[in-house]
């Protein structure tokens, strides 16, 4: 896990990574004062590399890389906690759901396996236009090198009828896949003025 | 009591357009058939979305918000064209979806990507509300009350609501963030002791009993803790994630906290089309992991248990 230097605080801050989280999550950063409100309500804290108060106040110093690489951006389940109790209306989730899909941009993804979850349920919702919760689950404990995780509830979905292994397909499936072509045309005609990035800079 | 409007004669054979979901295909299924029962029994007619997609859920939401907001606006899309002014969902994960669709609509500044991506007409004049918030603002817990045939009295449970039925509040515009009571009145209106719950909105751990199955222990392992603390015999819930965690992997949660939890997971939906006299079996009453006859015990009145 990277450490902020304060000494050289000033070298790694990116306004214009400040610029973007704004404008995507539609929030002001700006505004939180540090009150902490966002942290002790946030059951995942625990497993976070920085605690969400923090991750706001990396934002507002622009370190970039420290936020986009934290674990924290890909544990938060958006439960909204934070949102609602932010005493000066931040919509925390929002930032941290805008996080998300930036890191996705600048492929900084922390959790691989999170992100590859996610994959697999597009795939089949792209593919099928429906999904079938355990019928991802092997595929995806196969790709994540877990045969054997969740192994255990097979049995109990089998003997209560609810197991499938392939989603129903409906017949606007085509209509589906279009949707995700025409996103991924827009995301690239969006990527190339953008090409060309100022270095990144870890530390 | 209540502030709401709980007329009955106006909702009486009132169309209300259905999207399920694709838990409630799969493994939730008995939320769906509880909700269709339940529906029926109220005189709401629900009219399935025909040919409906999944909404994207969190996957799609960390691609991009436009995509995930194109996925659930094709539902809304069809829907308005069947005639339809309010959309209803079971789940929470969806109804998010389908309001932050309609909020992506809203915004000037994201309207035509929407429409760019979708690739169909779409005006966004529609409502989206949880199968909860029907029940409860539309029939409402006094209308539910006179139609209670089998109480459930002398039975306890907790309301667990989870994270997005009633939060953010500018989102939700649902009940209470910090204090939900809507399932608790619905619960209390078909006679079941009710007792303070504090976990009503604690994250049971969402997506990552897949990902990161310890997390989901942890969490949901702490909610049915507190059930049981507070005396409750059951857990009613109203979304299929939250019941899938606390029910389907009581197992995994038992090994995790060294505890023998046997404590059913209920939706609402059961609960009250149980009240109302509706067949068990319709309402998938045995589909649950976690057996809940104890639902069916008939007990004398709802002081009679010490607990
Ligand atoms: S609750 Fe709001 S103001 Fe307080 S630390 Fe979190 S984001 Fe900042
Ligand atoms: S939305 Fe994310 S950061 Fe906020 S409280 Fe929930 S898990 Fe934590």
């Amino acid at each position: 896990m990277e450490r902020a230097h304060t000494l050289t605080i000033q070298k790694t801050c990116d306004k214009d990574f400040i610029r973007r989280v704004e404008e995507a999550s539609e929030q002001e950063v700006s505004k939180c004062y540090q009150c902490g409100n966002c942290s002790a309500s946030c059951n995942y804290t625990y497993v976070y590399d920085y605690p969400v108060n923090q991750i706001m106040r990396l934002i507002q110093l622009g370190q970039k890389d420290i936020v986009l690489r934290s674990r924290s951006v890909w544990l938060c389940a958006a439960c909204q906690a934070c949102t609602t109790r932010c005493p000066c209306n931040i919509d925390v989730a929002c930032v941290m759901e805008a996080l998300r899909v930036m890191s996705r941009e600048e492929n900084t993804v922390s959790l691989k396996d999170v992100q590859m979850f996610y994959d697999e349920f597009l795939k089949s919702v792209k593919t099928f236009g429906r999904v079938f919760e355990t019928g991802l689950l092997p595929v995806y404990n196969l790709k994540a090198m877990k045969p054997f995780g969740d192994m255990d509830l097979a049995p109990k979905v089998l003997q209560k009828g609810k197991l499938h292994f392939l989603p129903s397909r409906i017949k606007g499936r085509k209509h589906i896949a279009e949707i995700f072509e025409r996103f991924e045309e827009q995301g690239k005609k969006k990527q190339e003025p953008r090409e060309v990035n100022e270095p990144s800079h870890s530390q | 009591m209540n502030p709401h409007i709980h007329n009955e004669e106006m909702f009486m054979n009132r169309r209300v357009a259905y999207y399920q979901g694709c838990s409630l295909e799969g493994l939730a299924h008995e939320f769906d058939t509880s909700t269709r029962e339940v529906c029926a029994a109220l005189g709401i007619e629900l009219v399935e979305i025909p040919d409906w997609n999944c909404c994207g859920s969190t996957p799609a939401h960390s691609l991009d918000p436009v995509l995930s907001a194109a996925l659930s606006a094709r539902n809304l899309a069809i829907a308005v064209r069947e005639g339809a002014d309010v959309v209803m969902t079971p789940c929470p994960g969806c109804l998010k979806s389908l309001k932050e669709s309609l909020e992506v609509y809203h915004n000037p500044h994201q309207r035509q990507k929407l429409l760019d991506i979708l690739g169909m007409p779409f005006d966004g004049e529609v409502k989206a509300v949880s199968v909860l918030q029907l029940l409860y603002e539309q029939v409402g817990p006094e209308a539910i009350r006179e139609r209670v045939v089998r109480p459930l009295s002398g039975h306890s449970l907790v309301p667990y609501y989870g994270c997005l039925l009633s939060r953010p509040a500018h989102f939700a515009r649902f009940d209470d963030p910090e204090n939900p009571v809507s399932m608790d009145r619905l619960m209390e209106a078909v006679g079941a002791s009710v007792p303070d719950f504090p976990y009503k909105t604690e994250c049971c751990g969402a997506t990552y009993g897949v990902t990161r199955n310890e997390i989901v222990g942890k969490l949901s392992g702490r909610i049915l803790d507190m059930a049981l603390g507070v005396g409750a015999e059951a857990v009613a819930v109203a979304c299929p994630l939250c019941q899938q965690n606390l029910d389907l992997r009581q197992g995994q949660l038992n090994r995790q906290w060294k505890r023998n939890f046997d404590i059913p997971v209920v939706y609402i939906t059961q609960i009250i089309g149980l009240a109302l006299g509706i067949d068990p079996k319709k309402l998938g009453l045995h589909k649950l992991f976690v057996d809940a006859g104890v639902l069916l015990e008939k007990r004398e009145s709802e002081n009679s248990r010490a607990v």
